[in-house]
């Protein structure tokens, strides 16, 4: 299974995106931070980290589970429902800035469904897409505002990304998929 | 703030209800029952929300059919449902055509012709859902069958319980009331002694079903020993429509035997939460200080009824098994 990035390179990409965020958003006091379930939640947590770091600023961390904006629930007859978690965003998303986080962009489904569920929670002034990953193959018109790092991918592999809160440690690996689907 | 990484404070152990219906506790597992709960503690949520609305449930029919009259659950099983985005029918006894004399069997088969995803149903006579399940290919949810079960009822309670004592197993559980007719015990009992609570039932003795010990309860007629060092008093309600039997000499008589008054409260923990699952009868099963009271989570119960009754819905909603053999 080649590594496609390892604990260093994870860690130097969240610092590089956390320095871009910086540069598009003078005014860190109107971001927030909203990472989707599940890897994207430490994401983001670390992202603040970063920014409080490099600028003294805490911005606040929110939690986006998107099981329930789904555009594949009931589609499928047989089989269990999808496990719903809890969403946390106990702040106002009004006119702030929002970077909304995940691990990995793919076809782009679940961002449609992330932007579907923040826009429940009121109207943010703006929404900007960060990803540790960004594999290609996109379904729905959606690109990312920042990028760990691209990865040019054929449809028949997958990206599995592991996290120390999570996992245990930090990895990024490609792997050919099983015959499953 | 620390955000949970991972999944609700307890853990999961199921991923999926098994088949269409959900017809009592008696039929689930004690990692369904925790699916539930887990399911419905990401449901609360939505309740806090400005748009208190998923799309999960879009395009999906539901039809609550309720046989009994209802206030608590038939709107609470509506608040649920349009809060899922599903589409929803309420059919209740007094306005359709049972009143003209159709069996529950046709009743069922010409709503079933209209192909619903789900019925939620409530009769009088104990084992209707399940004869329904039977010959209805939609799922049904029991919201009280008779004397039998109110399974959803017992979920939003031990909902209620675990969010408190943040567990259920190990905790002394009083239940004190008409244990006879109650669905509410029924259900409660059994699921409660499914996840290892210590359960105690207190009643008058003519209000006592024979044989209840054999469900691993201990029951006792004297409401002080089983409310002694109890974490949570549950107090059932006494059914004034089905009291012509003289099962006890008056109401006035009941309330000072049985009733849950302030004194007796605190022969419990310190912590003890009072549950009731309504409708209340105000200075006959409980005192009006003990509703009203600080250890009192009565009106919490209504609130937790939605988001639990919200995560049975959407775990049964994706047809489960029965469709698999289709």
């Amino acid at each position: 299974m080649p590594v496609l990035m390892d604990a260093e390179r994870v860690a130097r990409a969240l610092m590089r995106i956390a320095h871009e965020v910086i540069e598009r958003n003078r005014d860190l006091n109107e971001l927030a931070l909203v990472g989707i379930r599940t890897r994207g939640v430490p994401l983001a947590t670390r992202l603040r980290a970063n920014l409080r770091e490099i600028t003294g600023t805490d911005v606040p961390v929110g939690a986006l589970d998107i099981t329930l904006y789904r555009d594949d629930l009931m589609r499928h007859p047989v089989g269990p429902q999808p496990l719903v978690r809890r969403t946390e965003i106990p702040f106002s998303i009004d006119d702030r800035r929002i970077l909304l986080v995940d691990d990995v962009l793919y076809t782009g489904r679940t961002v449609r469904a992330g932007l579907d569920a923040l826009i429940d929670f009121g109207r943010p002034r703006a929404i900007q897409l960060v990803v540790l990953v960004d594999r290609g193959h996109r379904e729905l018109p959606i690109k990312a505002d920042y990028v760990g790092k691209n990865v040019p991918t054929s449809s028949t592999e997958s990206v599995r990304v592991r996290l120390q809160e999570i996992d245990g440690h930090d990895l990024v690996l490609i792997e050919k998929e099983e015959e499953q689907k | 703030m620390n955000l949970q990484v991972a999944n609700g404070p307890l853990g999961t152990a199921a991923a999926r209800l098994r088949g269409k219906d959900l017809l009592g506790i008696a039929e689930l597992t004690p990692a369904e029952i925790l699916l539930v709960l887990d399911t419905a503690e990401a449901m609360r949520e939505i309740a806090a929300r400005p748009i208190k609305k998923v799309p999960a449930l879009r395009g999906k029919t539901v039809i609550n059919l309720f046989f009994e009259p209802s206030t608590r659950t038939r709107t609470s099983f509506e608040v649920a449902e349009k809060r899922l985005s599903a589409d929803t029918l309420n059919i209740s006894a007094g306005t359709s055509s049972v009143v003209k004399g159709e069996t529950l069997a046709d009743t069922a088969l010409n709503l079933e012709a209209m192909s619903p995803d789900l019925m939620v149903v409530r009769h009088t006579s104990s084992g209707a859902c399940h004869f329904l399940s039977r010959i209805c290919r939609a799922g049904i949810i029991n919201a009280g069958d008779g004397m039998h079960e109110h399974p959803t009822q017992a979920l939003l309670d031990a909902f209620t319980i675990r969010e408190h004592k943040k567990r259920l197993g190990g905790l002394k559980i009083a239940i004190v009331g008409d244990l006879l007719h109650s669905r509410v015990l029924r259900s409660n009992v059994l699921l409660l002694t499914k996840l290892d609570a210590d359960v105690w039932v207190s009643g008058p003795p003519t209000l006592i079903p024979p044989g209840i010990a054999q469900l691993g309860v201990r029951v006792t007629t004297s409401i002080d020993e089983a409310v002694e060092g109890a974490d949570v008093v549950m107090m059932l309600r006494i059914q004034l429509e089905r009291m012509q039997g003289g099962y006890f000499p008056s109401l006035r008589e009941y309330f000072t035997v049985f009733g849950l008054t302030s004194q007796r409260v605190r022969r419990a923990k310190p912590d003890v939460i009072i549950m009731h699952p309504g409708p209340m009868n105000r200075g006959v099963e409980i005192a009006s200080e003990v509703a009203d009271g600080a250890c009192s989570v009565i009106l919490e119960q209504v609130a937790n009824g939605v988001a639990v009754r919200m995560a049975v819905l959407y775990l049964l909603a994706g047809g489960g098994e029965h469709e698999a053999a289709a």
